[in-house]
């Protein structure tokens, strides 16, 4: 035991003389969340706009004010004509333009219609789609309670409502993907560097040569990495729920104790990755290619698993990430027990165990 | 009493497709409290006979054992005795000198106070630094430290592999000097180096070539098998001199020796009137036990 403790002490002197190292370990997930919350968002808020309203009446003034009004849009310039409208999109002025007929007011109220012609730029097309769907949706909105002291034949009132984010804030998107990030990346890229750096050091060969059994040497180099992990998976919750307002409704024990659980499932790639590699640079570079790449792309975090070919969404089910996302998405933003997450947690269950046990199996009591 | 017997080991690497032959069917044994040193150039299997020796690597063919256990089926038990300091052993960097040391000792379920009275010659050189990292000691002080961790749990036979490497003259001589009050200690010494020189300072000593073995005697046995009579010559462009040298028939073989040309000759007579020809100093000189195993050396390549 005293032999265990001495291993781990000295992995903490490792890990804490490495002044750079340690910055960035406790560094990365703050400064990810602070990035994807408030400058990497694929929320639209503000965004400008002209618009071009030659009839000036009640009704397009209305209409505009409430354009305006919202906190999508922001009315940056008016327009006299449709001459200036290309140069505006191309100096990137403007996201969208509105442009009202003549006698705007005259032809609603005479002829019961009346054309607005609604211009994007979609270069972004998520930007573009979004834009002209909350634009719509304020038209929609006007006309109904134009409607309102009027009798029509038949209407249908589509009531939608965003469940367990209201607000569609990104956040409720990203701190899941975030956690798995900064996870895998201390726990697998970490652990197998310090494995191999061993190796590259040539003490390796004294630690073979001695009594040591393996499970201790695997033990002892991942612990520090688990705290590590935990501290955090800490300041990342701590950071979403106080910064950005986004709060757990979910048990937090379940949340951490399941966080955990990914921990070792990360720690367990990492010792493997370390048994088949004997530089560090090989260890990053799987650890990178390998891993973060398929658990940013493929675990739903960047892009919705259902849209994918089968082929890929098949190979999803192989990335632990996926699972822990689905989890955290769970316990976090939608408040669910261990009852509605049972599935996903035995499949990372089972995923660490056989990591784990493939790991030390693997683990090589010799050089070669 | 017999600490380490080597019998018949062979060992492969196979490299861009190509077997190469790194030890080739070796025997040897080592008595338990002997400084043994297996003497060869860089890549004559050194490292790979010390790597099978300490379990790390398995040989294909042969058997070998140590303190009784075998290599292969053993090793837990070989691992648990024994010393080993390899070839390129850095120590960890950002640790201090007294860290690291701990950390040896507890590995070994030991304590420095317990062990200290073994290592106390050593580490007494090292303990005014002891609060420094190690990665900022000199080489022999490195070197020392690392003696000193392997020492620390106090091994019955300790494998050092070349580890006068790279350290200063004078820092090699107190090194061995420091294995000499260890076999005091009764520890079986086994220790590999491309310093032919240092031969003179063991028990026994291995000539390993090409993974072969080409002799193994006491430095006194090897020194007194050669026979010949072996000239100095010295002038003033030597390089010259020793080309000059080698184009001759009536020299068996030439070599620079310190500030001299080392020669063996079966014609004395032509070999004064080449000296003279030259205006080169020669002397008859006594052979050391370098000029024995270039002779060695020589002969295995002849044969």
């Amino acid at each position: 035991m005293k032999q265990f403790l001495v291993f781990v002490r000295k992995e903490w002197y490792h890990i804490l003389r490495d002044p750079k190292t340690l910055f960035i370990l406790f560094g990365m997930p703050i400064v990810q969340i602070t990035i994807f919350g408030f400058a990497l968002t694929n929320e639209v808020k503000n965004a400008k706009i002209a618009i071009l309203d030659p009839s000036k009446d009640f009704a397009s003034t209305t209409l505009i004010n409430r354009i305006d009004a919202s906190k999508y849009f922001e009315v940056n310039d008016y327009l006299v004509s449709t001459k200036d409208l290309e140069k505006y999109f191309k100096e990137g002025k403007i996201k969208m333009a509105i442009i009202f007929p003549q006698h705007f007011n005259q032809s609603i109220s005479h002829t019961n219609t009346a054309q607005i012609q609604i211009i994007a730029d979609a270069s972004d097309p998520n930007t573009a789609t979004v834009l002209t769907n909350y634009a719509s949706s304020i038209i929609q909105d006007w006309q109904n309670d134009l409607n309102k002291n009027r009798k029509l034949p038949y209407s249908i009132h589509a009531e939608v409502r965003m469940l367990y984010n209201p607000e569609l804030k990104g956040a409720f998107n990203f701190v899941p993907g975030v956690m798995s990030m900064v996870l895998m990346l201390v726990s697998t890229l970490m652990t197998s560097i310090a494995i191999v750096r061993e190796k590259e050091l040539g003490m390796m060969e004294v630690l073979l040569v001695s009594p040591l059994k393996p499970i201790t040497i695997i033990l002892a180099k991942t612990i520090p990495y688990l705290l590590l992990s935990l501290v955090n998976i800490i300041s990342i919750l701590l950071l979403s729920v106080f910064a950005l307002d986004l709060p757990i409704q979910g048990s937090i024990f379940l949340l951490i104790a399941l966080s955990l659980l990914f921990t070792i499932t990360s720690l367990s790639l990492g010792i493997l990755i370390s048994s088949i590699t004997n530089s560090q640079q090989v260890a990053m570079l799987i650890s990178l290619m390998g891993l973060f790449l398929p658990t940013l792309m493929l675990s739903g975090f960047m892009f919705p698993i259902e849209n994918m070919p089968l082929p890929l969404q098949l190979i999803s089910n192989l990335v632990p990430a996926k699972w822990y996302y689905f989890i955290v998405k769970a316990v976090m933003i939608k408040g669910l027990g261990i009852q509605s997450i049972w599935k996903e947690s035995c499949i990372l269950l089972s995923m660490t165990i056989f990591l784990l046990i493939i790991s030390i199996k693997k683990y090589k009591v010799r050089l070669s | 009493m017999i600490t380490v017997r080597v019998n018949n080991i062979s060992k492969k690497y196979s490299q861009n497709k190509t077997e190469v032959l790194a030890l080739d069917k070796i025997s040897f044994d080592v008595n338990q409290g002997e400084l043994f040193a297996v003497i060869g150039p860089d890549g004559a299997g050194k490292t790979s006979l010390f790597r099978i020796l300490t379990s790390l690597i398995l040989a294909e063919e042969g058997i070998a054992t140590v303190d009784g256990f075998d290599v292969i089926t053993q090793y837990k038990e070989i691992r648990k005795r024994i010393g080993y300091m390899p070839g390129k052993f850095s120590l960890y960097q950002d640790l201090t000198v007294e860290e690291n040391l701990n950390f040896f000792a507890s590995i070994f379920h030991t304590s420095i106070e317990e062990n200290y009275d073994l290592i106390k010659d050593i580490y007494d050189q090292i303990a005014p630094f002891k609060d420094r990292r190690a990665g900022k000691l000199s080489g022999g002080m490195k070197q020392k430290l690392a003696l000193s961790c392997a020492l620390i749990h106090r091994p019955s036979i300790l494998f050092l592999d070349e580890p006068t490497t790279g350290v200063d003259a004078i820092s090699r001589k107190e090194f061995w000097e420091m294995l000499k009050r260890l076999k005091q200690q009764g520890i079986t010494i086994l220790v590999s180096t491309p310093y032919m020189d240092e031969a003179s300072l063991c028990d026994r000593v291995a000539l390993l070539q090409k993974g072969k073995i080409l002799s193994i005697d006491t430095p006194e046995n090897i020194m007194s098998q050669f026979k010949n009579k072996l000239w100095a010559i010295k002038s003033e462009e030597m390089y010259p001199l020793l080309l000059a040298l080698r184009s001759n028939a009536f020299i068996e073989q030439s070599y620079p020796f310190g500030e001299y040309h080392h020669v063996l000759t079966n014609n004395e007579k032509e070999l004064a009137l080449f000296a003279q020809n030259y205006n080169a100093e020669l002397k008859i000189v006594d052979p050391t036990i370098e000029d024995c195993f270039i002779a060695l050396m020589q002969n295995h390549v002849n044969l």
